[in-house]
């Protein structure tokens, strides 16, 4: 074979792999600027007038909008939380030993196998019996159960590669633990934190099984207001894609981000 | 332990580890060790919640012998088991290809566009992939159908038939996955010496040679991360399917997860779900230890 032609081969290859990858997206965003006609066109048509009414509907529409502020606290809050507990723990299981530090490491880290299924039946017993059902409380907690071990391994990793000399010297001039974690770990570490905090937003964000057992009307979570415009004989396609182009799009551009950490979130360094 | 203590002179006090581990170990404590034994006591009760007035008493092993008897159970077990080798060769398959297509030097911007875009279907909302499913598989305007009668294959109804509705998830599960398989790959080709490729391109012009005897090594450990990281999760694959299908028709998606979802939420027995959600999570922690034993081996 020649090298153009493997060269062209090689493009084609990758053209391909574009095009496997980006389809659904495609369609789903392609979709959600037609309107009805044109989406219950059979076959479906490729090139249409653009409208976007179907966005003019999702923005004015409460219960979408009500429902993106939910994610954005739950996300949020949960995000903050899980960093705040996680990091320290993090630096502990970087730089101390003691007892049983293989345990507690693959114990956190088990966690990420746990089938949310699991969790969400007993959960849904105790939040009924605290009355904190349906409130944004309760998927704050319990979405640290995938979110701890995602920051706890991100972090540790990091708080690993920053030199030890500098925690000794910082000991020397009388620091304690607490004043090193804050004025070394934490600035220094920062680039592994702000990662982890991504995937755990990306993670709370996508979420629906959870979500859909603990909340009612109140606290519906945006995947959980996009699934429930599935009932009903005629489906409202166009809003079903817009709500849905509006629910991917920030995580895409968060994921975008932290491409180059992609295969390390979520194997938790399986692969390194 | 005292003298090692000394010995080591860590420079920090006995109970400092204890300060920093503390909020994180009574949290997972409180959101996830309390629910499981919360759970693993009404497995041993009645506990259907619609029914309060009947009680909740304990029952010792009645609803593990109920599910252990229950073919339904089974068959969603089996169902998820053929899921998995269903999804798993293709995600293999098209990671490793992907994966050489990435790793070929040459055509810089294509390659870090594709690289890129790999993260797409990985970030995408999987609820948000059940919806793009169901439009694309949809049986009147579906681009699936539309795409099957332009090779001359009639279109088919997929989502009301049990063969379509468990090929369609299993290509939207192909589509999400693949990416990470392919990932995980191109890191293991990364890993390879550059000496020792290039070295072993002037020896053999055959491809397939220099997968085997070079590359190869480099790509077992993500292939066992793979193979158990992929297992777990579609022992908790919910959210993609419960939205294309609810696990229909007929029960013909009903994995594991959705059948558990259901005894639980819609017919309410708490007693029998917590059973098989026990049962689900044994299984998962057989898994994860596996896990750890085989890839963090350089931690212990």
């Amino acid at each position: 074979m020649s090298m153009t032609l493997r060269r062209v081969l090689h493009g084609a290859g990758l053209v391909a792999v574009l095009c496997f990858t980006l389809f659904p997206f495609y369609w789903m965003v392609s979709s959600s600027f037609k309107d009805q006609s044109d989406l219950l066109a059979s076959p479906p048509v490729w090139f249409f007038t653009p409208t976007l009414a179907n966005y003019a509907d999702i923005f004015a529409d409460e219960k979408v909008f009500g429902s993106i502020v939910n994610s954005m606290i739950v996300a949020t809050l949960t995000t903050a939380l899980s960093v705040l507990l996680g990091a320290p723990a993090a630096y502990a299981l970087a730089r101390f030993e003691f007892r049983g530090k293989s345990d507690l490491w693959f114990w956190f880290i088990s966690n990420r196998m746990i089938s949310p299924i699991v969790l969400a039946l007993p959960v849904y017993l105790l939040a009924l019996q605290l009355n904190i059902l349906d409130t944004h409380l309760v998927l704050i907690l319990i979405y640290l159960t995938f979110n701890l071990p995602i920051v706890v391994w991100i972090c540790t990793d990091q708080f690993r590669s920053i030199p030890i000399e500098l925690e000794q010297a910082a000991r020397l001039d009388g620091a304690d633990q607490f004043t090193i974690f804050r004025k070394i770990y934490v600035p220094l570490g920062l680039p592994g934190i702000a990662v982890s905090a991504i995937f755990s937003f990306i993670f709370s964000w996508n979420e629906l099984l959870y979500a859909l057992v603990l909340t009612r009307r109140s606290v519906q979570t945006a995947p959980v207001m996009a699934t429930s415009f599935m009932s009903g004989y005629e489906l409202p396609w166009g809003k079903i894609m817009a709500t849905g182009t509006v629910i991917v799009l920030p995580v895409t551009i968060f994921a975008l981000l932290v491409s180059r950490h992609m295969v390390r979130g979520l194997t938790m360094g399986a692969t390194k | 332990m005292e003298r090692t203590e000394t010995r080591l002179n860590p420079g920090y006090g006995r109970w400092t580890p204890f300060w920093f581990l503390a909020p994180a170990v009574f949290a997972l404590l409180g959101i996830g060790i309390y629910p499981v034994i919360s759970a693993l006591v009404t497995s041993f009760r009645r506990y259907n919640i619609t029914r309060p007035r009947e009680g909740f008493p304990f029952v010792g092993f009645e609803n593990y012998i109920n599910v252990l008897s229950d073919q339904t159970f089974w068959q969603s077990m089996g169902l998820t088991a053929r899921f998995f080798v269903t999804v798993l060769p293709f995600q293999l398959f098209f990671g490793i290809c992907i994966a050489l297509l990435l790793h070929r030097p040459g055509l810089g911007m294509l390659r870090a566009l594709a690289r890129i875009s790999l993260v797409v279907p990985l970030a995408t909302t999987y609820a948000v992939v059940g919806l793009i499913g169901r439009l694309i598989f949809n049986r009147d305007f579906g681009v699936a159908n539309q795409f099957l009668n332009a090779i001359g294959i009639g279109g088919m109804d997929w989502l009301g038939s049990p063969t379509g509705a468990f090929i369609a998830i299993a290509i939207m599960d192909i589509w999400q996955w693949t990416p990470f398989c392919a990932l995980i790959f191109l890191a293991g080709l990364s890993m390879v010496p550059v000496e020792i490729e290039e070295a072993a391109r002037l020896e053999t012009s055959s491809k397939t040679a220099l997968l085997r005897h070079v590359q190869l090594p480099y790509l077992l450990p993500g292939l066992t991360a793979m193979l158990i990281l992929r297992s777990a999760d579609i022992l908790k694959l919910f959210d993609m399917v419960f939205v294309m299908t609810r696990g229909g028709p007929g029960a013909a998606t009903d994995l594991v997860s959705i059948y558990i979802q259901r005894v639980g939420f819609r017919i309410f027995d708490m007693g029998t779900a917590s059973a098989q959600a026990i049962l689900l999570l044994i299984v998962t922690i057989v898994l994860s230890r596996l896990y750890i034993r085989l890839i963090y081996k350089e931690i212990e």
